[in-house]
Order: structure tokens, then sequence, then C-alpha cells
């Protein structure tokens, strides 16, 4: 393989072959420094799988809770956050932030989707429409497009597959960790002509390499000039593998920082998805420590790298890290839980207003459990989408309603977040 | 729909049906494009690579050992760090030889499939192997994945679905891989007898097995309906999924307390079954052991809802993203009118013009892309350093796809823009190290027939360099899709 020597003026260079790309820079420097809108931040975090809010957010003063849990039930390793709820001992990060009021737990919010599928509830909570197969978009492609009518915004997709949350008519970027592209090759500028009519690659590689140059620019900006060494997010490595869970952890945070990076550089995204796996716990989920706990911890050294990465401009931040569906309320036969309905989504930003829970908590009673196995859902997951893009992004109610999430009007925005 | 001519029709049995063509494949597939790929179709099932002469039952034992004597061999060095750090590398080394077994199944199978002449063949066994996935997302699984692909998939990959159904789901790699080995009947005599244990409290040692609570796990259960058999809009409800999951428990893996010839096979544990009849889709079974949980995924592979998701997917991978319906029925037709003879199907998939049409509609997955480009340069990987970094930055981790769901299908999850970038400088460096004194002209009317564009061919000729032309030509609009 041809040995690759990546250099701030290579990359650039690469990206210069595309006047186009450099334009798209320069306007974006300007537009950002535009107005206040314009400096508002949101990164989705996807969590795939299924993730246990129920061990995210342990409401250790819910009466029925730890019966319920039993060997994974949390205790007093729990980190408190109000006298009903904790947050997983492994989100210690996101817990300061909490005690510094810039971080939220909505604790039993779900899409409208109730078949225990992955991957149709994955559907819903991406493509934010009121059943599966209703929309083939991401909603944060639509609100891409809905706010590039008014002003110059961009959106940038971190890992090796774009989530579909951003899929769609609107441009988006895409970066994950490698090698940078060698600017002196001919190859870019060859292809970009045998692309000329190719309405899949064409647009692909001419974005692909104007964001290779912005990465060599975040990661300039804070201190991983040269090469990305970042491990990209993968499943959790197996119990006892502690130094692999650290080398995890190191790798996260610098994932983190790496996005915060883009996103603060002039013209950078001010929209990010990333998408983490590894939260199907059906046996041995653990409790303070274990499979469950290994994976939030990486979740939480991911926020920590964004936050610690985006300095000032954290407090123009939105962070919203959700799953696709929670988990049952019982432990079941094998130390883990299977596919349940509500579970917890962590707001967390400098933006956020101080507050309690976002939605209410419908308790783990038998009565209360939806169907009789899961927590049940109390605020629609599009609420809190929709409340977060309308006051801190500005995008209008009629466009949330109908074309960002279709036929949701009656689903109304979750107000006094931001 | 037409037939295209011969010449094109060659080109697409060999890049579409096939893995990529690596020279000489076209003019061969040429002279009789469905009678080239018919012949492939055989009931013995797929090519098998070569696992070490390891079967799935070996490399369970020998990792159960593993772990039985790294317990032991800590509890003696605790409490002594030097000792510890002494013992630490022999642990290690195992680990790694155990990641090695993985590897160098991966790293067989890639070479399979650069190298088969039957590239048709080994298409569809790879659709089979993601249709029932069990990925290395954990060690235990990793090492069985390769073995869990040459035992229980390929050599049912032209017999019947029912049969390749039965052998995917009681194989212990997936039994492993969807948690089934752990699930317990909550009736059956050991979850009893533990309930017992738990009860009386006797003795502070036996605490343990009292607080692992004993009882069902419905992931496996759960994602043979949706994933392997009727998918998800197949008409079952959450009752029938718990209702199968009780069904199930009972199947497992031999381990050290049984015969020596159990450990690490299948084997039934009617103690750990759920006694009684159940009702799963509306039909009840009686009680019994194993021929229940038998009678079940019989029944399930029989339905024509099974026939309409597993078609409908097998058009998805040959044709298109969105298949034509009228390809999808005629597929289903086959299925129904054979009793689920997947010989017959996969003849009906050749015989459908609709799977021939001139447009390649299919953008090629990073693996897809990797295989093509080694058949194009009539090489083959030597070692898995030259594969699988590469697949990982492209987002196919080797048997690591993220879910039971298997790798996606859409080219809408392949093509991002970074990800774009990141085939072209493969295929510079993949240029640079296989071009070797070749022309990339030559190579370009090899791969693509009558596929190559006017646009690309003049590109390849007007490159600079051998390697910038066999690059541009991996990088071609048509290349890069079937």
């Amino acid at each position: 393989m041809t040995q690759i020597t990546p250099s701030r003026r290579n990359v650039l260079g690469a990206a210069a072959a595309f006047g186009v790309s450099l334009q798209f820079l320069a306007a974006q420097a300007f537009a950002a420094s535009e107005g206040a809108l314009e400096k508002k931040k949101f990164v989705f975090v996807i969590c795939r799988g299924g993730m246990d809010g129920l061990t995210v957010a342990p409401p250790l003063g819910d009466p029925d809770y730890a019966g319920l849990r039993g060997p994974i039930a949390l205790g007093d390793e729990a980190l408190k956050l109000d006298g009903t709820f904790a947050l997983h001992p492994s989100l210690a990060a996101a817990w300061r932030l909490a005690r510094a009021g810039e971080a939220r737990i909505a604790p039993a919010v779900a899409t409208p989707d109730r078949a225990r599928s992955h991957f149709e509830a994955q559907d819903v909570l991406e493509t934010g429409a009121a059943a599966v197969y209703a929309e083939s978009s991401g909603w944060l492609n639509r609100t891409v497009e809905t706010l590039a009518r008014a002003r110059k915004v961009s959106a940038l997709s971190v890992g090796p597959t774009a989530p579909l949350v951003l899929r769609g008519k609107a441009p988006y970027a895409s970066w994950s960790p490698g090698h940078l592209v060698d600017g002196s090759a001919r190859l870019p500028a060859l292809l970009q002509d045998l692309y000329k009519d190719d309405p899949l690659l064409g647009p692909a590689l001419a974005r692909g390499l104007a964001t290779e140059a912005m990465a060599a620019q975040a990661m300039a900006s804070v201190g991983h000039a040269g090469e990305a060494a970042a491990m990209m997010p993968s499943a959790a490595p197996g119990a006892g593998a502690r130094s692999l869970q650290q080398q995890g952890q190191a790798a996260a945070r610098q994932l983190g920082e790496t996005l915060a990076g883009f996103m603060k550089a002039p013209g950078g995204p001010q929209i990010a998805a990333i998408s983490l796996d590894g939260f199907d716990t059906h046996a041995n989920e653990g409790a303070a420590q274990g499979q469950l706990g290994a994976r939030l911890a990486y979740l939480d050294a991911v926020l920590d790298g964004l936050h610690q990465g985006l300095g000032p401009d954290w407090k123009d931040t939105v962070v919203i890290a959700a799953t696709e569906f929670g988990r049952t309320a019982r432990v079941n036969g094998t130390g883990g839980t299977d596919h349940g309905t509500a579970s917890t989504a962590l707001l967390l930003g400098g933006a956020l207003k101080t507050g309690g829970i976002v939605g209410d908590w419908p308790t783990l009673k038998p009565s209360t459990l939806f169907e009789n196995r899961d927590l049940a859902p109390t605020l629609d997951m599009r609420g809190l989408f929709k409340g977060v893009l309308a006051e801190h992004l500005g995008v209008d109610r009629a466009a949330l309603d109908q074309t960002i999430f279709p036929d949701s009007a009656a689903t109304r925005p979750v107000t006094g977040l931001v | 729909m037409a037939m295209p001519d011969r010449e094109l029709a060659g080109a697409i049995a060999a890049t579409r049906f096939g893995l990529g063509a690596r020279p000489g494949e076209i003019g061969e597939a040429t002279r009789d494009p469905r009678g080239w790929l018919k012949a492939q179709v055989r009931a013995e099932g797929a090519d098998l690579f070569p696992t070490g002469g390891e079967t799935a039952a070996r490399r369970i034992a020998d990792l159960r050992e593993f772990q039985q004597s790294r317990q032991m061999a800590k509890r003696e060095i605790a409490g002594d760090p030097q000792t510890a750090a002494e013992a630490r590398d022999p642990v290690k080394l195992a680990q790694k030889m155990l990641r090695q077994d993985t590897a160098g199944d991966f790293l067989a199978r890639t070479q399979l499939a650069a190298t088969t002449p039957a590239g048709f063949r080994e298409r569809w066994a790879l659709f089979w192997s993601n249709h029932f996935t069990v990925a290395a997302n954990k060690l235990q699984t990793a090492t069985v994945v390769g073995p869990f692909e040459t035992e229980a998939i390929r050599p049912h990959v032209f017999g019947r679905f029912q049969d390749l159904l039965i052998a995917a789901e009681t194989h212990p790699a997936m039994l492993l891989y969807l948690d089934q080995v752990q699930s317990v009947g909550p009736d059956s005599p050991l979850a009893q007898r533990a309930a017992g244990i738990g009860r009386r409290g006797v003795g502070a040692r036996l605490q343990p097995v009292a607080q692992r609570t004993l009882g069902l796990n419905e992931n496996l259960a759960r994602e043979i309906m949706e994933l392997h058999t009727v998918g998800v809009r197949g008409g079952y409800t959450q009752a029938d999924v718990t209702e199968f999951a009780r069904a199930m428990t009972g199947l497992s893996i031999g381990g050290f307390r049984g015969p020596e010839a159990e450990i690490g096979a299948p084997v039934f544990r009617l103690a750990a079954h759920e006694p009684g009849e159940r009702s799963v889709m509306g039909v009840r079974y009686r009680a019994g052991g194993r021929e229940q949980v038998g009678a079940i995924l019989t029944d399930l592979a029989a339905k024509p809802q099974t026939a309409r998701f597993v078609c409908g997917k097998i058009a998805r991978h040959f044709v298109a993203d969105e298949p034509p319906p009228a390809l999808v029925a005629r597929l289903e037709k086959a299925w129904m009118g054979s009793g689920g003879d997947l010989a017959k199907v996969a003849e009906a998939l050749i015989a459908a013009p609709e799977a021939w049409n001139p447009n390649p509609a299919k953008f090629k997955t990073p693996y897809e892309f990797l295989v093509s480009s080694y058949r194009a340069a009539a090489a083959s990987p030597q070692g898995i350093q030259q594969v699988a970094p590469i697949l990982t930055a492209l987002g196919q981790k080797p048997f690591a796809p993220g879910s039971p769901k298997g790798w996606p299908e859409d080219a809408g999850a392949w093509a991002a823009p970074d990800a774009v970038v990141k085939r072209m400088q493969f295929a510079q460096g993949f240029a640079a190290l296989f071009v070797q004194g070749r022309d990339p002209k030559r190579l370009a009317a090899e791969a693509l027939g009558a596929r190559l564009s006017p646009a690309t061919a003049a590109a390849v000729a007007r490159a600079e360099s051998r390697p910038e032309g066999f690059a541009l030509l991996l990088m071609s609009p048509e290349f890069q899709r079937r």
C-alpha cells in the first residue's frame, strides 16, 4: 500500500482541487458570524440495541425498583440526582454536568412504535414518522433541509456508515477516523470527472474530500494534529478486559473531542449525529460493573470529550442521547433484560435550562407497567426533539408538525428546555 | 423485459450474480450466461473454506478449557504482582491464538471468494450466512463464526429452507450469539431445583447459584420470527414470542459435566425445558422435548409469510434495493411450489428476466468491492492485514455486523462521502501493488466486459500510469456497482 503522508498543505490542496470545497468553507465561516442562531449546535447520539433506561438512570427511590431488578439493581454506588433518580456510576461526566445544571434526564420516553423490534423501532426513531415505513429520510436531514431555506447550515455524520437520521435530500458530510487524502494525487480530480453524471458517487466524493480538509483543521484545533488514531465505536469488550476498556474510553474521548473540533471550526457543522451500538443486553447485563456499565463508560467518554473539546461553545450546545426502546422492567432469567418500551433519554449542554426530570415518572407499580412487562411511556420522543429543535435551533412549528415529524401536530413540543 | 444481448448477459452473470470477473470469466459466461450460472447450483451445497480442520465443538471446548485454567491461574497468583505479570503473557498468547482462529477463517473465506470459479454459488452462500447472522462480537462467538458457516449454512444452501433453518437455529454458535444457551424454563425441573436451594438457604457456598435466577431469555425466539422466517409483519404477537421462547428452552451446548463427546456439541437438556403444551401463531404443540421446537420451526419454515419475506430479501440482494414486485412473485412461486427448495429458488432467480436489467442497481458492499478488486487483479489476499483494516474502515468489520439483522443491503448505508474517499484511497494503494506491469485497458475489458462504459474506457486509456489506470477502473461507477 502506498505510504500516505498527511499534512495540512496536502489536505487543503486536495480540497482546493474543487473550487466548491473552499467556497463552501468560506461561506460557512461567513455565515457563522452572523447571528446567535447560527452559533447553536445540536448533536444527536443514537444508542443502538435498546438501551436500558432503568440502568442508565436507576429510580432508586421507586419502591418497586429493587424487587423488579433483583441482581442487576443498583444501590448506593449510583450517583444521586434527586430523591428518586440517580445515574449509573459509569456516567460520571454526565453526572457532573447534571450537578452543574447542564444535563437532565427524560426517564420514560418512547417513540410511537410498540413492536419491540430493533429495526422497526430504530427506523421510527430516525425517520421521525408516526409509524414504520412511512418515511424514507431522517428527521435531522429534513431539519437541515428546512433550516437551509433561511440560513447556511451543515450537518456531519461521524462513523463509517451514515445513520438513517441524517440520510435524505439535504447534503451532509460524513467522517470517520482514518488516513487523510494524499493531496498530490491526480486520482480525486480524475474521478470527479468520471462521476460528473453519477448522482450517488459525484456528490459523495466532493463532500468527502471537503470534510477531509476540515478534519485536519478540527484535529489541529484540539491538539491531535496529524493522523486520527481514534478507534470507532465497537461492541463492548468482554468482562475482565479492563485495559482494552480503558483504551476504548480514551478513543471514545478522542472521538468526542474530534467531533467538537469539527463543530467549533469556522464553517463547521452545527448539526451532527453519531451512532453507538452494543446496548442489546439480553444476558449478563451487570449492575455497577459489567457489560452495560462498560458501554455507558464509552458513551460517557464520548460526551465528556465533546464537552471538553467544545470549550466556550458548549454554552451554545444541546446533545440528546436516545435509544429505540427500553427494556423489560423485570430482570429476565439470564441476568439481562428483553425488549421493552419506554427508556431514558439524556439531555446535555450548556444551552439547557436547569430543571428536574423531563416528562412524568409513571412509577414501576405492577398496575402501571405497560402490558405488565415494560416501563410505560409518558412522553413521545418526538415532543422532546421538537422542543429542542424549536427553542434551540429556531425551527418553526409548522415545519416541525408537518415535514420534520409528519402528522405530529398532536404531539406538542416540550417547552422550557433551553 | 427482454434479455440483454449475450455479451452483456455474460458480463452481468459474472458481476451481478457472481462476485466479479476474474480474467477470462466473462468470456466463459458469455457462451451461455444462464447455463453457466445454473451449473453452479448443486445439491451438496456451497464450497467449504478450511477452518484448520476444527469444528465449532472443538473450538468451544478449547475456549472453555482455556477460561477454566485461566481462572485457576488467577486464583493461585492473586496477591503476588510479580507472578501475576509473568502469568499474563501466556494468557495473552492464548487469547491471541483464539483470535487468530477467527482471522484465519475470515482470510480463508475471502481467499475462496477471490479465487472460486463459481462466483454465483459463493454469493448465494454469503447471502444465507448474512441472513442467519452470527457476529464475532465476543470472544466466545468469534471463534465459532467460521465453523458455523461451514457446518450449518454452506451444506444446506441448495437444500430445503426448513433444513437450513433448523441447522442454523440449533447450531451452538447461534445458541451462544442470541443467548439461547442460558435460557431456562421457569417451571422446568432445573429452575425448580435452583429455587428450592434458594428457599432453604443451604450454605453460603451455594448462594451464588441461588441468586442467579434461572429463567427465560426470548432473544433467539424473537429474532427467528422477525429476521429469519415470517418477518416483523408476519403476524405474530409478543405472546407468540414468549411461547416460542418457552418451547426453545432446553436447546443448549454440552459442557464439562456431561459425556466427553458432548462438550461443545448441541444438546437438548430436558431438565431445562419448560414443560407443557405451547401455542404459537394459533397452532397448539403437544408437550414434549426437542420435537416441540422442531415442529414449530418446521411450521414457521412452511408459512407463506416466510416465503414472501425471504424471497424479498433475495431479490433485494441480487437485483435492486427496491426490487421489482414481479421478480419477488416469481421467487415466491418457486419457493411455495417446491416446498422451500432453495435450488429451485436459485434457478427461478436465474430464469427471471427482471434479474437481467442492463442497469446495475446494486452498489457493492465493502466486502464485495474488496473481493471483486482481487478478482479483477487475478490475485488473492495473503494475510488478514490485507483485508481486515480496510473492511473495518469502510464499516464492514470482518465477521462483525453490528446486529443480528446482518449487513445492510442498501446503497445509502455504504456510499457515505467518507466511505467513498476511503474506497478511493484503498484503490490507489491496491492498484499500485497489483497492477504489476499489466495493461489496465486489458484489465478493464476483462473485469467489466460489455458493461465497461466509453467514459471509463477513455479515462483508463488516458491515465498517466498503470496504477492510476487500474485505480480508475476500480473506482469507476460501473465497477462500484453490479
